[in-house]
């Protein structure tokens, strides 16, 4: 039996402990502002100036706000598409060619069944932009099954081949010939693209991460696939010895992670670009490796890491439209986030892989 | 035709497998620490754009190569320090110091964009320049090409035969061990980090000076990542890693050299060809050495509980 005061003083604890890792979490992304700011200086540019512009046409407006949550809908698809593997230990760092190749397939149906009604088409691309992101990573879990390959290594070169892969397709067979020297395809037809809602970019595409994450929760928390996946996670040789398959949960898992990033790439073709372009993905899929390796693979962490990342994304357009700074610049401040959320956890709570 | 096609591989080889062989020993020599860094990549970049805007500023590309050398050592001291103090996962500290490089070498190299350098001179072996066929080509090297071979001997040789490389290599196996022998495994990880770093900032300052003689975004292209997967290919061995590299820059010449002939092939399909050889020779030749690597690969030394 608690008593009474103690229960008062647990409450305010914890809730002092809430504020304080509240205040600590807040104060460390200064710091990673602030060290970035200390950068542009170093390099001539005002960082106030920056900051301001960054916020304010982010956070501050309401288009600013919807881009967010257009970068939102790739970075939430790729996460997932890593913390399904990291399940069972498996490390997806592929991403970003698991998107582009999503995309390709999705163009390939986009412009191969373009006569075909809106609502035959759009599950259509979205199927085959899962498929062929699933395909893909589905290499790197056989190469994995087989013994043959780690899949960190294999994902993380298969990248450069996908998206070698593309630019083979925008700049040869697939190039339109009515955009002059532009390595693109052709437009979409209206029936392939996904619908915008409202003035702004943020298009139906939305419902595939919020899918993807709640079927995530619920397949792990109350599934018996969610089980087994925790077994084999905990202990692969006493989960194989229960007659578990492990080499079918590698398959699959690639296949469904590598799925979501090319649903990923399949809506950054249909709504955004409306077409293939080679500049399809300023990075989603290895940013998205950092959001879920910032959330620990958990699906909230994981859509309030998206935010803050989505806003550092947002914020990098117009560092590069508006101070000359070069697109990649932006880069510096994932990584010194990075930094701070991984000198923090890594204390904490230990190698999580 | 013939001759001089297999003279134009075999001399683009070496070249474009030099700085893969810079990079794969300094992985060698993390790994065998026990530290897996992905983010050789953005060390490599580090490298080659502050090797190359300090020979375009002092105009002397032996400078060069040093400051790129050390700025690649510095860098890399980022992710001793997340991953050796902060004990932070080595993948993700990797990945994010990939990303801190693309970024940081973007910002200094955009005024650079289209500078020209005269580049590291070659140094022509006078005898052995005249040899026919052969000799035209493989004695007119870089200072940096004619100094790997005997690097990777080094390297090998300070690894097995050094009591520094054996308390290494015992921290990368089993570093409480090593801590109960009296070693620091803290220090020796920085140590090996700030070689591997070194090791890095040449390769990417070889890249940029010797190679292309230009500044691009991201013009390591993924070669770090191929270095990670040499490193495997090798069976964390600096002498066997000669031979990988030899191979992997022969996949780059050879799309190199197909291009330059108008083979009709796209550009973009034979680009491939580095990435796939990695996957290939790894499908056939790693999976079954696995036992290779340090025992204790990935896990930092938590201290004594």
């Amino acid at each position: 039996m608690i008593s009474t005061s103690e229960q008062v003083s647990k409450a305010f604890h914890f809730r002092k402990e809430w504020l304080v890792s509240l205040i600590r979490f807040i104060g460390l992304f200064g710091l990673a502002f602030l060290v970035f700011a200390i950068i542009l200086l170093a390099f001539g540019k005002n960082p106030v100036k920056a900051y301001v512009d960054f916020f304010s046409n982010t956070l501050g407006s309401t288009y600013g706000f919807s881009e967010i949550l257009v970068k939102m809908i790739p970075l939430v698809l790729t996460a997932v598409a890593v913390a399904v593997p990291s399940r069972i230990w498996l490390i997806n760092v592929g991403g970003e060619g698991q998107l582009y190749i999503g995309a390709l397939f999705a163009t390939w149906g986009a412009l191969t069944f373009d006569t075909l009604p809106v609502w035959i088409l759009l599950p259509l691309i979205s199927l085959l932009g899962f498929l062929g992101g699933g395909l893909w990573a589905s290499i790197s879990g056989i190469l994995r099954t087989k013994g043959w390959v780690s899949e960190t290594i294999s994902t993380l070169l298969m990248n450069y081949v996908a998206i070698l892969l593309v630019n083979f397709f925008v700049f040869g067979p697939w190039k339109d010939p009515e955009s002059a020297n532009y390595p693109q395809t052709a437009q979409f037809v209206d029936a392939a693209t996904l619908p915008a809602i409202g003035d702004t970019r943020v298009h139906a595409g939305f419902i595939f991460p919020l899918a993807a994450l709640i079927l995530f929760y619920f397949v792990l928390s109350r599934t018996r696939w969610g089980l087994e996946m925790r077994a084999i996670g905990g202990n692969p040789e006493a989960a194989r010895r229960n007659g578990i398959s492990i080499a079918k949960y590698i398959l699959l898992l690639m296949f469904i992670g590598g799925g979501l990033a090319g649903l990923a790439g399949m809506c950054e073709v249909s709504a955004i670009q409306g077409r293939l372009r080679p500049s399809l993905s300023p990075g989603y899929g290895f940013i998205g490796f950092l959001v879920s390796w910032m959330a620990g693979g958990n699906p909230l962490g994981i859509v309030a890491a998206a935010f803050l990342l989505a806003i550092v994304t947002a914020g990098g357009d117009i560092l590069q439209m508006a101070h000359g700074l070069p697109g990649s610049v932006v880069s510096i401040l994932n990584a010194l986030i990075l930094f701070v959320v991984l000198s923090r956890q890594g204390r904490k709570v230990g190698l999580k892989w | 035709m013939v001759g001089s096609f297999l003279e134009g591989l075999l001399s683009g080889s070496i070249l474009a497998g030099t700085p893969l062989l810079y990079a794969t020993l300094g992985e060698v020599i993390d790994e065998r620490a026990g530290i897996v860094n992905l983010g050789l990549e953005g060390v490599m970049l580090m490298g080659a754009v502050v090797g190359f805007t300090t020979t375009v500023e002092t105009g002397n590309a032996a400078v060069g190569v040093f400051a790129g050398a050390l700025a690649g050592a510095l860098f890399n001291m980022v992710f001793g320090f997340l991953v050796i103090a902060r004990r932070a996962n080595q993948l993700a500290s990797g990945l994010a110091l990939m990303f801190c490089g693309v970024g940081l070498s973007a910002l200094l190299g955009a005024p650079y964009i289209g500078s020209q350098i005269k580049g590291l001179n070659e140094i022509i072996i006078l005898p052995l320049s005249d040899l026919p066929l052969v000799g035209a080509t493989l004695f007119r090297y870089d200072i940096l090409v004619y100094l790997v071979v005997p690097i990777a001997i080094l390297v090998w040789w300070v690894l097995f035969y050094t009591r520094w490389g054996l308390s290494l290599r015992a921290v990368g196996e089993n570093p409480a061990a090593a801590f109960a022998a009296g070693k620091n495994p803290y220090r020796l990880q920085y140590q090996a980090l700030f070689i591997a770093g070194l090791l890095g900032g040449i390769a990417g300052a070889h890249l940029s000076l010797a190679l292309t003689k230009t500044w691009a975004e991201w013009m390591t292209a993924g070669r770090g990542f191929v270095a990670v997967a040499l490193v495997i290919f090798s069976k964390w061995h600096p002498l066997r890693a000669i031979a990988g590299a030899l191979l992997f820059g022969g996949a780059i010449s050879l799309q190199l050299q197909m291009q330059a002939r108008g083979v009709p092939v796209s550009p973009f399909l034979l680009d491939m060809l580095p990435y796939l050889l990695s996957l290939g020779v790894l499908a056939v030749w790693g999976g079954a050495r696995r036992h290779a690597a340090p025992a204790s690969l990935g896990q930092v030394f938590r201290g004594t509980e």
